[in-house]
């Protein structure tokens, strides 16, 4: 098969890809190519029409499509970026070939100098968390719902039940008591939502609909359509208390259940994954344990802010230009240990002598605790792990370690 | 009025077994089917196995329609291209007391006229699945075993019964059956319909269908089975299908490799009351996983995708049921068919031709006979087969499932050759079968369904009327 060179290929020209094919065109790279499944770029942000994206970026409160228009908009400053939409990889290799079906009734294996990997997250489906009972029609993921709502103009029921408390679950409990569907309950198994507090007040609160923490879905009730779920309170290790279930009538159950990096491509490509992100092991720069294939956005971590994305996107850009133009990265890197209270922490490996900034998630929520790194410690108001804590490491204090930094949150008394 | 020769009641394994072998003699045949689709009820919820028959009573239906249908596969999965692997089966055996046990089961599997098994140390059984368990004492594999995409096979068959001259209703359920000596009148929701001779193929119905002209011989106790399926990216775990020791009333719960490269683990074996319950249960999950973690210790739960029930439509006798009704010798009864009757269909499709035949029915061959059925699946093709054919429909470049990669021209195809619901599609193109189930790519085949079949988009169900999956547009109220 005929194979085509190429500088840079970006696979997922969502806010992660579009923002690292800038930052490779700034740095200096000749020739890139984004491919996208989609007939869009923007990726799922061309779905998520609520406000609340760019704060940080630009400064100003953007819709999810307005925040990728800025980034679609650059792309005419830079012709040395090529993008293809309708173009699904179906194959990675190794030594950085890249097999894509194209829409348009082609077959192209392009050869890459050097690979971005921003193929996002989908979201877990029902079955992956295993619910019992039957299996009606009426039961969506949140994103497939604001997909069918949002982009086909299409409501999916009139009465729904939210299972999960993450962000999308809380977007879409007022998103459809705006077109008139009435949410019945949000349920959490944890004790706290997983969800950012700005949208458990501005989506729930502020529409007085109920959050039931605690609570799970034990049975799906309905044959042809869904007519209602079994709810019951979780112990606090999280196990169902049958006795104390009730029923709750609806046609519609939503699930927002947690979002899963893409990283089939990655897998094909060698590239080892980080059991606690659910993504590729990183360092400084992106780059991945494969040299010359980059991961960034949620394909790397699921972020909570598009902005973080961004940023950390254009670095991924910036170090793979560099990658090609044959640069030398630091080749000292400290590797991150997960101390108390820590899920988390991306990149999982700080080069030596590069600021570094760290992006770090907690497994509960607490309060008066500090972030520990090193000497360095910050007090934390209140940390959820709906919340990325973000820490950046200067050449300044990265000076201090030699050769792992452990990351913590400790009880602010128990600080020496 | 529609007047046929035989009217099959029910669009299973079995009926559509019986209708495509019918289908090669001068005869006007009918298959009603109340559902709307094809395959819609116990055959496509089983474990897709196509059993050895080491596990059936010597003598008995099971054993004997087991084993010739085992034999009669190859040939049909050939020329109707459906999904099917002879991956062979083990047994094991967890400890030496058990070793015992295992011979005997050898010995009656050889009383059935298998042949092909090997008896396998610990260490051969290692050597030959490297994940199973190291506690385990040995084994036996049975060679003759396979595994088959099930509603694949059903729709294969009735796709080429009907490319043979056979005529499918769906959609159309039977409600009463009057006999006056020379022909039956069948009551549909669709109108009546005159025929000779009735096949009676319908399941977990057989015996409310049997009672309709006053046979009340047969009593029908649904057994539930459920099933979990496990993520494709776990494909060679395992190779053969993995069996424990039989229990009292079950063949065990096994470790089923799919054709498709995903692992499924079950079935439970339960009995139910209501012959509609199709639920999964977590008393059900508890049965099942640490049963196969104890037989392959590295299986997670984070790795299921997705799982379903089954009911086997398990009969008074404890064996197939495949005779002439004591009320009228032109009524046939298939019913009773649980496992393995996947796995004989083409073997009860025989016999019931014989019966048939023992009733005065005149086979003549036709003239034509197309034993074929041809699918594209984008997947299976070579790289130069796919260019051809995206040049010639670039629909087969648009991927629309992401997880499968199942392009936009197979959906096409599918809806084309049959499918009218989401479930339909999603079963007979995989669809939606992925580790997103869905999550991705409802909307997009929500949008083929509406083209294909010219209907709006809260029209479209999931499997028939009532399951519709939306309920209005949000745009012009
Ligand atoms: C419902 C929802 C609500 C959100 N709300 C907010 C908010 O209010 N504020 C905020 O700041 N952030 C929000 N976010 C977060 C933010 O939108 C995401 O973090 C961001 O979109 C992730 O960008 P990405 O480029 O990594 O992934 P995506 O946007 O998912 O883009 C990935 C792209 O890669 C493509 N792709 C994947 N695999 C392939 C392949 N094999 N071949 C070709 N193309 C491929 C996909 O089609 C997609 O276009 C929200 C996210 C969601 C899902
Ligand atoms: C969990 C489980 C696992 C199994 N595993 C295996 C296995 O691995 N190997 C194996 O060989 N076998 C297996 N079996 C058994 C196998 O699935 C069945 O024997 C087989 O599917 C029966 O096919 P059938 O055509 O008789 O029934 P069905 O597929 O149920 O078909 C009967 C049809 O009749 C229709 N019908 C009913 N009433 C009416 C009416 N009034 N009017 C019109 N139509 C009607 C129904 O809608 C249905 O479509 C398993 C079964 C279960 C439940």
């Amino acid at each position: 098969m005929h194979e085509i060179p190429i500088d840079l290929l970006i696979i997922g020209a969502g806010p992660a890809g579009l923002a690292a094919a800038i930052g490779a065109a700034e740095a200096g790279v000749k020739e890139i190519l984004l491919l996208d499944r989609q007939d869009e770029p923007g990726g799922i942000l061309q779905q998520c029409i609520h406000n609340g994206f760019g704060l940080k970026y630009f400064k100003e409160e953007l819709t999810g499509p307005e925040y990728a228009q800025r980034f679609i908009d650059q792309l005419d400053v830079y012709p040395q970026i090529n993008i293809k939409t309708e173009s699904m990889v179906t194959k990675i290799t190794p030594d950085r070939k890249v097999y894509a079906l194209n829409g348009r009734s082609k077959l192209n294996c392009y050869q890459a100098k050097a690979i971005i990997l921003a193929m996002g997250c989908r979201e877990r489906p029902r079955g992956a968390i295993n619910i019992p009972g039957s299996r009606p029609s009426g039961i969506y993921t949140a994103g497939t719902v604001q997909h069918l709502m949002n982009i086909y103009g299409l409501s999916p029921g009139k009465e729904a039940i939210i299972l999960g408390s993450g962000d999308i679950g809380l977007i879409m409990a007022r998103r459809l008591t705006l077109e008139g569907i009435k949410v019945k309950a949000v349920l959490e198994r944890l004790p706290y939502s997983t969800g950012l507090n700005r949208n458990i007040v501005q989506c729930l609160e502020d529409f007085k609909i109920p959050l039931y923490l605690s609570h799970t879905i034990i049975e799906i009730i309905g044959k042809k359509r869904i007519t209602g779920v079994q709810i019951a309170p979780v112990t606090t290790d999280l196990q169902p208390v049958y006795n104390k279930a009730f029923l709750l009538p609806c046609d519609t159950l939503i699930l927002s259940v947690g979002l899963i990096p893409e990283n089939e491509l990655s897998l094909m490509a060698g590239v080892k994954l980080d059991p606690n992100t659910c993504g590729p092991l990183v360092n400084s720069f992106y780059e991945t344990s494969v040299p010359g294939i980059f991961a960034c956005g949620n394909v790397a971590h699921v972020h909570d802010l598009v902005d973080d994305v961004s940023i950390e996107s254009k670095v991924a850009g910036q170090a793979a230009a560099a990658y090609i133009q044959g640069d030398k990265f630091s080749s000292s890197f400290f590797k991150v240990n997960l101390g108390r209270n820590i899920r988390s922490v991306i990149p999982q490996y700080v080069a030596t002598n590069q600021p570094t900034t760290l992006y770090i998630r907690t497994h509960f929520p607490e309060k008066g605790v500090s972030l520990k790194i090193g000497k360095n410690r910050i007090q934390q108001r209140v940390v959820t792990p709906g919340e990325t804590i973000r820490y950046t490491l200067s050449p300044e204090k990265l000076k201090e370690f030699t050769n792992s930094i452990t990351v913590s949150l400790e009880e602010e008394t128990k600080i020496d | 009025m529609i007047e046929t020769d035989i009217l099959i009641i029910g669009a299973g394994v079995v009926g559509a077994s019986i209708a495509r072998e019918l289908s090669r003699y001068e005869l006007q045949i009918l298959i009603v089917e109340k559902e709307v689709d094809v395959a819609f009820g116990t055959s496509k919820a089983n474990s897709g196995i196509l059993h050895s028959g080491i596990h059936d009573l010597p003598g008995s239906l099971k054993a004997q329609l087991c084993v010739r249908g085992n034999t009669l596969y190859p040939k049909i999965v050939e020329e109707l291209n459906v999904s099917y692997k002879n991956n062979g089966q083990i047994i094991v055996a967890r400890s030496p007391e058990e070793l015992p046990i295992l011979k005997k089961l050898v010995q009656q599997g050889r009383t059935n006229g298998i042949t092909g098994f090997s008896e396998l140390s610990k260490e051969e059984l290692l050597q030959l699945e490297p994940n199973l368990s190291t506690n385990l004492a040995g084994g036996v594999f049975v060679e003759s075993a396979g595994i088959v995409i099930p509603f694949d096979l059903v729709f294969a068959l009735t796709e080429n019964a009907i490319a043979n001259g056979v005529q499918l209703a769906i959609q159309t359920k039977v409600l009463n059956i009057v006999y006056d000596k020379k022909q039956f009148l069948v009551t549909t929701n669709r109108g009546i319909f005159k025929t000779k001779k009735i096949i009676n193929a319908a399941g977990l119905n057989g015996a409310k269908i049997a009672a309709l002209i006053g046979d009340d011989s047969i009593t029908i106790h649904p057994r539930k089975g459920e099933e979990y399926i496990l993520d494709r990216k776990l494909e060679g775990l395992v190779k053969r299908t993995i069996f424990p020791l039989p229990s009292e009333n079950s063949k065990g719960i096994l470790i089923i490799p799919t054709t498709e490269g995903n692992i499924m683990l079950g079935p439970t074996a339960q009995e139910v009351n209501d012959s509609t319950d199709l639920t999964t249960t977590a008393a059900g999950w508890q049965e099942i996983f640490p049963e196969v973690k104890s037989l392959m210790p590295s299986l997670k739960a984070t790795d299921l995708i997705t799982s379903f029930a089954g009911l086997r439509a398990s009969g008074n006798t404890d064996d197939f049921i495949i005779a002439h009704s004591p009320v009228s010798r032109q009524f046939i009864n298939v019913v009773g068919i649980d496992s393995p009757g996947l796995t004989a269909a083409p073997a009860i499709a025989e016999y019931v031709i014989e019966l048939l035949q023992e009733t005065g029915l005149q086979l003549k061959e036709k003239k034509v006979f197309n034993p074929y059925r041809r699918l594209i699946r984008m997947q299976t093709l070579t790289r130069e087969e796919q260019e051809i054919l995206m040049k010639k429909d670039p629909a087969y470049s648009r991927i629309v499932c992401r997880c499968e990669q199942i392009s936009e021209g197979e959906i096409r195809a599918a809806i084309r050759r049959g499918a009218t619901t989401l479930d339909g599609v999603k079963l007979r193109t995989r669809s939606g079968m992925g580790r997103c189930q869905g999550g991705f790519c409802t909307q997009k085949i929500i949008t083929l369904l509406c083209e294909e079949l010219n209907i709006l988009p809260w029209e479209v169900t999931k499997n028939g009327p009532g399951s519709e999956v939306l309920t209005r547009s949000l745009r012009n109220k």
